[in-house]
């Protein structure tokens, strides 16, 4: 059990760190923006406490919100995907799926992308939306949505089979 | 009470999501309507930490640029007291001795820079040890660059001029006509000066200037010049775009000035306009 703390503890820091030096700097053409670091939300253990899923999910957004000067749009979106996580299981696998054992990083590369997706559009709405904060800009933060989250997915597909492959 | 207690633990987790989303968007709420109550901002000691350290990296980059850059302030410098002859008189400097120092000096040096969204800020290194306050004006040798948000003991935020909560008074140099500038969230070269009643000796190329001497600037501080002139038909006022001298995706030292006399003039506006 104490294992996975640390565990959890190495990939929060080492997903928030990257996410700050790395990938916000990040920006093309004013629409696209990666959020990688979410993939903390996406690998918690799936029979862990969701409990404590949502309390390190809200420090994780504060964090950013912290580093990015922008208020709590991280800290909401971030809640958000870890208090549905339970349900997008459901949808990305179906009911049948046993999905008390279920590794993210050990199912098929379908099964991932499909998980992912839903996880990264989730947080990307929630989190443009709340940037815009307005209806005159809600085009505009849709069309972000779909730039960045597209990004966002390739980013994390990738950064979780690297990290795969250097363990076996 | 029982089942209270009941519905506390069988609802617990749906329970503390709508309590931590009710704080985030809370904060959300602040951070969109009230841009100076915000709690979460990187003058912190540990985002502070980070920048800093990331900046001692990606400094060597623009090394050569930042050189050439205090180069040519440096030469600007010597033109000016070459020139006045009695501060170079006996080999030394001696520079005039000003009746009071109403204006505050302080070096220091931006480690993080945000400009691609609409609300940017900056983070400084030096804080409150260094004499930095909310309130004082950010410029360097070109102009302005924003005016400071937060401080902590060693760093800062600075609220951009490239935020759309930005606002001070400016002027137009050569006819002293006011406007308030601001910025539309859109280019990063470019500032807005709007409300300006339509006057036919407004020419694109016009130097802008901060206007009288405010909490943050002293007056006359260089912003940049005309860029593009719109006219409102209705208001019958026009918007002025302005070509900042500052490239803001490019500065790094700056200095933060502040004005000793700033509590007796706030403290006179405010008996001023109590007296109303």
């Amino acid at each position: 059990m104490s294992s996975e703390i640390i565990k959890n503890a190495v990939r929060f820091f080492l997903l928030l760190l990257m996410q700050v030096i790395v990938f916000n700097n990040i920006n093309l053409y004013g629409y696209v923006q990666t959020f990688p670091y979410l993939l903390f939300i996406v690998l918690y253990p799936v029979n862990s406490s969701r409990y404590g899923l949502l309390l390190w999910s809200f420090l994780l957004g504060l964090s950013m919100d912290m580093f990015d000067n922008s208020g709590g749009i991280h800290a909401a979106s971030c809640l958000i995907l870890a208090y549905f996580r339970h349900n997008i299981f459901k949808v990305a696998f179906g009911l049948s799926y046993e999905y008390q054992t279920i590794k993210i990083q050990a199912v098929s590369l379908k099964d991932q992308v499909v998980f992912i997706s839903i996880s990264v559009f989730i947080h990307h709405f929630v989190l443009f939306l709340l940037e815009a904060f307005s209806f005159s800009l809600f085009g505009y933060a849709m069309l972000k949505v779909l730039f960045s989250g597209i990004f966002t997915i390739i980013f994390s597909v990738l950064i979780i089979n690297l990290f795969k492959m250097s363990k076996k | 009470m029982q089942q209270i207690i009941g519905f506390i633990i069988r609802n617990g987790l749906r329970l503390l999501f709508l309590l931590l989303l009710g704080i985030s968007l809370w904060l959300t709420i602040s951070y969109h309507s009230f841009h100076r109550s915000r709690f979460v901002n990187s003058s912190n000691l540990i985002t502070g930490y980070v920048y800093s350290k990331m900046t001692s990296v990606t400094d060597y980059f623009s090394l050569r640029e930042e050189n050439k850059r205090l180069y040519e302030e440096n030469l600007l410098m010597k033109n000016f007291l070459l020139n006045h002859k009695q501060i170079t008189d006996n080999n030394q400097l001696n520079l005039p001795t000003l009746p009071s120092r109403e204006i505050n000096v302080v070096s220091s040096k931006i480690i993080e820079n945000s400009y691609r969204k609409q609300k940017n800020f900056l983070t400084l290194k030096g804080g409150t040890k260094q004499g930095i306050e909310r309130d004082m004006g950010v410029i360097n040798d070109k102009g302005i660059v924003g005016i400071i948000e937060h401080t902590s003991n060693n760093y800062a935020t600075v609220l951009s001029v490239l935020n759309t909560d930005f606002q001070i008074v400016a002027k137009i140099k050569k006819n002293n006509q006011f406007g308030t500038l601001t910025w539309d969230g859109k280019s990063t070269g470019f500032v807005q000066l709007i409300d300006i009643a339509r006057i036919e000796s407004i020419a694109k190329g016009d130097t802008i200037v901060t206007g009288f001497s405010s909490k943050a600037f002293p007056e006359n501080v260089p912003i940049g010049t005309i860029d593009r002139i719109t006219i409102d038909e209705n208001s019958n006022t026009s918007t002025l775009h302005i070509r900042l001298f500052n490239d803001m995706t490019r500065i790094s030292y700056v200095y933060v000035i502040g004005n000793t006399h700033k509590e007796e003039i706030q403290e006179l506006k405010e008996r001023t306009e109590d007296n109303e």
